[in-house]
């Protein structure tokens, strides 16, 4: 589906539809770190949903502008199990607005009890395109080279591919500590990918004010994470690989929507040198319970 | 050996049996060690507490404690007055997982201590 220039209006849609709720809900905080690659071992609370909007802008060398987009919708089914469905699309300066696919998610808490690390496993089915711009993850010999094409002919690769993750994440006086490790396969073809991501970050404040406040210090949270590829499994490695290095923070308002931004850089030849990654997220308290209510309420008065 | 087996079979049912039915509560009392609240007492933690429990707990927990919607217990209650420190942070700490109760690992420590205080302050 390649629509040029109507890309915009269902993005205004789903933020009007976003600031809508949040205009009806209590307040209830988006929980996860300022991470926007990195996975922590916290999990979505059961019945909670949270929506987030992860998007990431840059020039890469020998390609136009973009602005590469996910909506991510998440949902704690138990407590130790959270799914989530991605919608993926992109816009690229000089060239057209394209959606780029989806990813459903799941992630499983291995131990039932707080450890010194703790393991979680992902695995994701993804139904993308080559256009796919939102570098929700670098694998392989991922690159700058993937960012330039043109979206007509990038978009005619079909990847169909499972994802599987590791995650091992602790927390230690107030810090949030995260390793990721990635291994991709596409389901048709092409050899096992690997990739990584870690990152640590931390609250300005580890107590919290009695009052209700947007600029307390609490609100912040600040970090650094870096990921990048390890190659295939016939050549596994950092020769070509790309890799980034993105200090990141979020600040969540005291009615429970965070902004978050992460500047990137590349730190190697394969790498985009500069991204921009911003995002903003709302989670949306019992969800569950009052999806029910109403199919229930539905089915009760015919 | 059938006998044998049989015995070992119904012990095993009586210990699984008994363990479902032990509450949260009891499991963390034994479990916990000996923590004391650093914040115990103090006006301002008590007021971050309940700023904090509207915001994580009362969802489930109901405002101010008092019970909400689901099956999450009400939390204004002797057994939480009366609980150890220790046992409600290990609560806080661990969640139960398998309970629908989340882990609030993620929260730092002075805010579980925050929320402890809160909750243990007699309305």
């Amino acid at each position: 589906m390649q629509r040029n220039c109507k890309y915009w209006p269902p993005v205004a849609g789903v933020f009007l539809a976003f600031f809508g709720l949040i205009a009806v809900q209590s307040e209830v905080w988006a929980g996860e770190g300022p991470f926007f690659v990195t996975y922590s071992h916290q999990m979505e609370e059961p019945g909670n949903l949270e929506i987030t909007t992860k998007n990431i802008t840059g020039k890469p060398e020998g390609g136009n502008r973009f602005l590469g987009s996910a909506l991510e919708l998440e949902y704690g089914l138990k407590g130790w199990w959270t799914t989530e469905m991605y919608l993926d699309g992109q816009a690229t300066g000089g060239d057209s607005s394209v959606f780029t696919g989806y990813r459903w998610e799941n992630r499983f808490r291995l131990l039932p009890r707080e450890h010194w690390i703790n393991p979680v496993l992902y695995v994701e089915f993804e139904n993308i395109n080559g256009a796919d711009k939102t570098l929700l993850e670098v694998v392989g010999t991922d690159g700058k080279d993937d960012l330039t094409g043109l979206n007509a002919e990038a978009r005619i690769e079909k990847k169909r591919e499972i994802e599987t993750k590791l995650i091992l994440g602790s927390y230690f006086k107030g810090w949030t500590i995260a390793e990721n490790f990635i291994a991709e396969k596409n389901v048709r073809h092409a050899p096992f990918e690997f990739g990584y991501a870690v990152g640590i970050s931390r609250p300005l404040a580890l107590a919290a004010r009695p009052e209700r406040c947007n600029f307390c210090a609490e609100n912040f949270q600040a970090g650094v994470e870096m990921y990048g590829g390890l190659g295939t499994h016939a050549d596994f490695g950092l020769t070509d690989t790309s890799h980034y290095i993105a200090p990141t923070a979020a600040w969540t308002l005291a009615n429970g929507v965070r902004f978050s931004a992460s500047p990137t850089f590349g730190l190697t030849d394969t790498s985009a040198r500069f991204l921009m990654r911003f995002g903003v997220s709302y989670e949306i308290d019992q969800f569950g319970r009052a999806a029910s209510r109403l199919f229930r309420g539905a089915g009760g008065a015919r | 050996m059938k006998l044998s087996r049989l015995i070992c079979g119904a012990c095993l049912l009586l210990a699984i049996a008994s363990a479902r039915s032990e509450s949260l509560m009891e499991h963390a009392q034994q479990v916990a060690g000996a923590k004391t609240n650093p914040l115990a007492g103090q006006d301002r933690a008590q007021r971050a507490g309940a700023k904090l429990f509207a915001r994580e707990c009362a969802s489930c927990h109901g405002a101010n404690g008092l019970g909400g919607a689901g099956k999450a217990p009400p939390l204004r209650q002797k057994e939480v007055y009366e609980a150890a420190p220790g046992a409600l942070f290990w609560i806080l700490r661990n969640g139960a997982l398998h309970r629908g109760m989340p882990s609030f690992a993620h929260l730092p420590e002075a805010q579980r201590w925050q929320i402890i205080t809160w909750l243990k302050a007699r309305p």
